[in-house]
């Protein structure tokens, strides 16, 4: 589609954002996306993280694809990925040791994120420096957008409050219902229901849109 | 003797139905939502992954009790964990395509998934986190395995018939698919306190 003498470094962005959104889009990397988001400022920690080791990867992979031989490369982008995943886990694990108790499990398995290895080998081996960052920000962004609403609707639902980090260590508790909420929502079984509602409301509106665009061209 | 056998039944109960990996931890999911839309594949994928999990606890015990602890590199994990996982899915890929090349076409494809995927990864990760002996290790792979079958199978099954419902329209396909993992996860919540460890 994007044709690889003149990238936008906007467009490249843009994509990850809506086009190709990890988790509502390609439906790839779910895991985090339901196991840590019953709490906002877990949710959007674990977004942090990614979107830092999609960045640093992409940058690192593009840095070196002029040295990589392309017969060894996956074992090599493995290695990158799985050293900047050890790096944010004992970042997370110093500067936020609350957060990274709930989602340690997770933050070491984004090694085994699909969306994480694609992005280096369709797109950071083949482009340079900036764009490559470019992508992986978008990318990046794009799922901590995901992670965020879906945290933010499960926990407004599910608990009546969100939680809102105001610094590495601090968070701010909002609560706006204090009669039962609807407590399976922050359930596991609610995990895989918000997801679901999530994705065919984001079908919906696609389906909209791209009918007022034919029609408009009409 | 007689405790001890007790014990790893219990882990193996745990491992697959009360801490059921795609249900309560949520793990796999790409791959369960992938593979899950005929029963064919589901049965093949299962095989395949409850003995790559098997294997790769045994053989990922093993070095990371006797290498990583004694050196202290503990932190090296999860680079040598995937390290583990890719050379033994290489090396099994290789000797599956010259001892039985029947078995290698019926499942070969699964292995090439394997490499990059959390829920094989999980496993020795698990195991290194809650310091399991070596048969504790092996029976937590195998119970994990046992439920990524289970869970597999039963969606398989249900979305065979769904290809036949009418679903509206926003929801076709992946959506439903997530609703329905929803209400199996609400059913396998009923596990729990099934046994206390």
């Amino acid at each position: 589609m994007s044709s690889n003498s003149s990238i936008n470094l906007k467009e490249q962005f843009l994509n990850g954002i809506i086009k190709e959104n990890t988790i509502f889009k390609l439906a790839l990397s779910l895991c985090p996306s339901i196991a840590v988001t019953n709490n906002l400022k877990n949710g959007i920690f674990m977004g942090l993280a990614v979107l830092f080791v999609q960045v640093m990867v992409n940058l690192t992979i593009s840095l070196l694809r002029k040295v990589i031989h392309p017969k060894v490369r996956l074992p090599i982008f493995m290695l990158v990925i799985s050293g900047w995943v050890t790096v944010t886990q004992l970042m997370m694990a110093a500067f936020v040791p609350d957060v990274y108790a709930k989602v340690g499990l997770y933050i070491a398995l984004i090694v085994a994120f699909a969306s994480i290895l694609a992005r280096a080998e369709m797109f950071a081996s083949k482009n340079s420096m900036l764009p490559s960052m470019a992508d992986g920000l978008g990318m990046g962004v794009g799922f901590l957008f995901a992670l965020t609403v879906i945290s933010f609707f499960r926990e407004l639902v599910g608990r009546g409050s969100l939680t809102v980090p105001t610094g590495l260590a601090t968070q701010h508790v909002f609560t706006f219902v204090n009669t039962k909420p609807l407590l399976i929502m922050v359930l596991p079984a609610g995990g895989f229901l918000a997801v679901g509602i999530l994705m065919a409301f984001f079908n919906w509106i696609d389906t909209r849109y791209m009918k007022k665009t034919a029609h408009a061209s009409h | 003797m007689s405790n001890e056998f007790t014990k790893l039944f219990e882990l193996i109960i745990s491992a697959s139905l009360i801490n059921n990996f795609v249900f309560t931890r949520f793990l796999g999911l790409c791959i369960f939502f992938g593979v899950s839309k005929k029963m064919e594949t589901a049965v093949g994928m299962s095989i395949t992954f409850t003995s790559v999990m098997m294997i790769s606890a045994a053989l990922s015990w093993v070095i990371f009790t006797k290498l990583l602890v004694p050196l202290e590199i503990t932190f090296l994990e999860i680079i040598v964990f995937i390290g583990i996982i890719a050379g033994l899915v290489q090396v099994s890929d290789t000797i599956m395509r010259k001892v039985s090349p029947d078995l290698y076409y019926k499942l070969g494809i699964y292995l090439a998934l394997i490499s990059t995927n959390c829920i094989i990864l999980a496993v020795p990760l698990v195991n290194a986190g809650e310091k399991y002996t070596f048969i504790q290790s092996l029976a937590f792979g195998f119970g994990s395995g046992l439920g990524f079958a289970l869970a597999l199978i039963i969606m398989a099954s249900i979305r065979e018939k769904l290809e036949l419902s009418d679903v509206p329209a926003p929801f076709r396909g992946l959506p439903m698919a997530f609703m329905i993992t929803g209400l199996i996860a609400l059913a396998f919540t009923g596990f729990s306190g099934l046994i206390t460890l």
